[in-house]
């Protein structure tokens, strides 16, 4: 029965998390950031593409749960897409593995501009644990510069979301 | 000949708790067919081919090894086809070469790496420019392709997919993978166990636990040292815990690639409650790099027991209601049944482990290998379709409550970790993660560092099985039946 439910439902306490707020520092350094590349504000709507450079899967789950009810990233105006050509962000987890480095660059030639680059995770700051492996060029910025580094491994979904907002703040003006 | 007659023919080495046969080479090639012996992994070191297999009848890991100092082994894929990615990669890595394999184009290596055969004892250089990938063709009329990825249009690993499709209906799936390769076994060679587990525990994120354990017990099988009975407690715990909360994340992502958000958020909502208990208890949400050789890196106080128990009533509370609603809508069971089916005849050439296999009627658990659980515990939707591996999750999912709420209320008292001893030895372990069987084989010099290894995801006999499932479905329908397989990409890509 849909009516008990919905009474229910109407009735009891949401379940989101209060929403976090993003460190004032980091804002104000996204800021700097953009002021010194003369670069467009995106307003307070970011499209995400996800990309997994080559990741152990962890990060992936985090990034996951961001669209759980608990954190309910789409309540700040952040959402994921499926096509970097929709994208103001790329968020970028694991390691940049040599097999994947290639089809990174063309994910970033896709996305229009201005874009932002999120390294989130140990792996995509600078390798993390794969650090010197044949198979594995480094973090991200190895094939382009992220605007914003996550550390963790994984972050968890608290901790990319404020990195998120932040952008978010950076970009309302 | 049988398993048993075929073993007694060869030298067997002291790996621990199964030995391992060096065999000669009619032996090795009457592995091929020998009755009674499901593929479990195929790997190399330098100069040998090994395998694994399950004896099923005297449940036990057989485990099997050939000479190949000329770097050619004979291929066990004609009478085998689950050892056919691994003889592709087995080529990549160690630069051996399956003789009459069914299939030798490459697998893990993209031409990408500095050099060919980074595992081999005499690394090649790579050659400057790699052909590309020939993908298996499909013939007929009006046949064309669909290529998709590396990069997926979701959070998710990458790969590559390329479908023929006539009209709407797949007649033939490839995936590629080897993207997410980082050499996570040659990270590991010279190491300590202690120093080498957190690779382990990163071969593929969500089965932390289960490759960290199966590593773990490898590595006190070899060094004779078993870990203290409050830790395999806590562990085992851990890999239970481990499996309920991938479990919910694959019952409501199945449900959303079937539009049906609703069972989606609620599944979010428990699995939510529970990674956040698994952090009060263990201070990492999915449990990385707390268990480790000789046992676990931390202790589970009466808070933590109490934040975890807390989270598996409201969980056992629920999961009678997300039966409820997933039987009583018809546009949900209309896009499950009869999809992705998995017939007999594959499930028996592949041997699938994991729910994959058991949702196809293959009744095996490593739990009950290790003794760790009764075979009649474990229920069998056996239709093979996206249906039954729901439903088989559904069950298991239970199964896992009681388990960890058993193994949590009577905790034994003892010390966390004994250490392993600098001295040689071999050892092997399965271990039942979400996905399936998760094998680790550890071979220690004598300084207890690592002289040869290989760790092996359930997933290698699940990827094949996948692109088989879905011939025949329409490609609306192949999120669906990808999500309800899960392989992993990352366990694979090594
Ligand atoms: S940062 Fe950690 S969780 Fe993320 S990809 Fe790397 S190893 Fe995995």
């Amino acid at each position: 029965m849909l009516w008990p439910k919905l009474a229910r439902n109407l009735l009891s306490r949401p379940r989101t998390d209060p929403p976090v707020t993003p460190r004032p520092e980091v804002v104000a350094a996204l800021r700097d950031r953009l002021a010194e590349a003369g670069q467009r504000r995106l307003g307070r709507s970011l499209a995400i593409r996800h990309v997994d450079a080559g990741s152990c899967n962890g990060c992936e789950l985090e990034c996951h749960a961001l669209g759980n009810v608990a954190h309910d990233l789409e309540r700040y105006g952040l959402r994921f897409v499926a096509s970097p050509r929709h994208a103001d962000v790329l968020l970028v987890t694991g390691p940049l593995t040599r097999n994947m480095a290639e089809a990174l660059l063309r994910c970033r030639a896709a996305t229009p501009e201005p874009a932002w680059i999120v390294a989130a995770g140990d792996c995509a700051v600078d390798g993390g644990v794969f650090k010197g492996s044949y198979a594995v060029l480094g973090g991200v910025e190895e094939a382009i510069m992220p605007d914003l580094v996550i550390p963790g491994c994984p972050p968890t979904p608290t901790h990319i979301l404020e990195g998120l907002v932040a952008l978010l703040e950076a970009n309302a003006g | 000949m049988t398993a048993a007659a075929l073993l007694t023919t060869g030298a067997p080495t002291a790996c621990a708790p199964w030995p391992r046969v060096v065999l000669d080479r009619a032996a090795w090639i009457a592995l091929r067919d020998a009755p009674g012996l499901d593929l479990l992994a195929l790997w190399g070191a330098p100069g040998f081919a090994h395998a694994a297999f399950l004896d099923r009848a005297a449940l036990r890991v057989v485990l099997a090894s050939l000479p190949a100092p000329e770097g050619r082994f004979p291929a066990l894929s004609p009478g085998r086809p689950g050892a056919v990615l691994f003889e592709r990669a087995l080529h990549d890595l160690w630069r051996l070469t399956p003789e009459e394999a069914v299939d030798a184009r490459p697998f893990l290596d993209h031409g990408r790496w500095p050099l060919a055969g980074p595992l081999s004892a005499r690394p090649a250089p790579q050659a400057p420019e790699a052909p590309p990938m020939a993908f298996l063709p499909a013939e007929g009329e009006g046949v064309h392709q669909i290529p998709v990825g590396p990069i997926h249009a979701g959070i998710i690993e990458p790969g590559h997919f390329r479908f023929h499709v006539q009209g709407e209906t797949i007649v033939r799936l490839e995936a590629r993978l080897g993207y997410t390769h980082k050499g996570t076994l040659s990270l590991m060679l010279g190491k300590s166990p202690r120093a080498a587990a957190r690779f382990a525990a990163r071969l593929s994120g969500d089965s932390t636990v289960a490759h960290s354990l199966a590593f773990a017990r490898a590595a006190e099988a070899a060094a004779g040292v078993p870990a203290p009975p409050r830790a395999a407690a806590i562990r085992a715990a851990m890999l239970e815990l481990e499996r309920l909360h991938n479990h919910l994340n694959d019952l409501g992502f199945i449900a959303n690639d079937a539009a049906f958000a609703a069972l989606h958020a609620e599944c979010g909502w428990l699995r939510e409650g529970l990674l956040r208990a698994q952090h009060a208890a263990f201070g990492h949400r999915l449990m990385m790099d707390r268990v480790l050789p000789g046992g676990v890196a931390q202790d589970l106080d009466a808070a933590g027991v109490a934040a975890l128990r807390g989270a598996l009533a409201r969980i056992a509370a629920a999961l009678p209601g997300l039966l409820r609603i997933y039987e009583s809508h018809a546009s949900l069971q209309d896009r499950m049944v009869g999809t992705g089916v998995i017939p007999p005849a594959l499930r028996d050439a592949f041997a699938p482990g994991g729910v994959v296999g058991r949702a196809a009627g293959r009744a095996f658990d490593a739990r009950v290998l290790n003794g760790e659980m009764a075979a009649e515990a474990m229920p069998l939707h056996a239709a093979g379709d996206v249906d039954a591996r729901w439903r088989q999750r559904h069950a298991e999912a239970g199964i896992a409550i009681a388990r960890a709420e058993a193994l949590l209320a009577a905790l034994p008292e003892g010390p966390l970790a004994l250490p392993l001893p600098a001295q040689g030895g071999e050892g092997v372990a399965l271990v039942e993660g979400f996905r399936g069987e998760c094998l680790a084989w550890v071979m220690l010099d004598d300084g207890g560092l690592i002289e040869a290894l290989y760790l092996r995801d359930p997933s290698w006999l699940h990827w094949p099985l996948l692109e088989a499932a879905a011939i025949g479905n329409i490609v609306a329908d192949f999120p669906l039946i990808n999500k309800s397989v899960n392989g992993s990409y990352s366990g694979v890509d090594l």
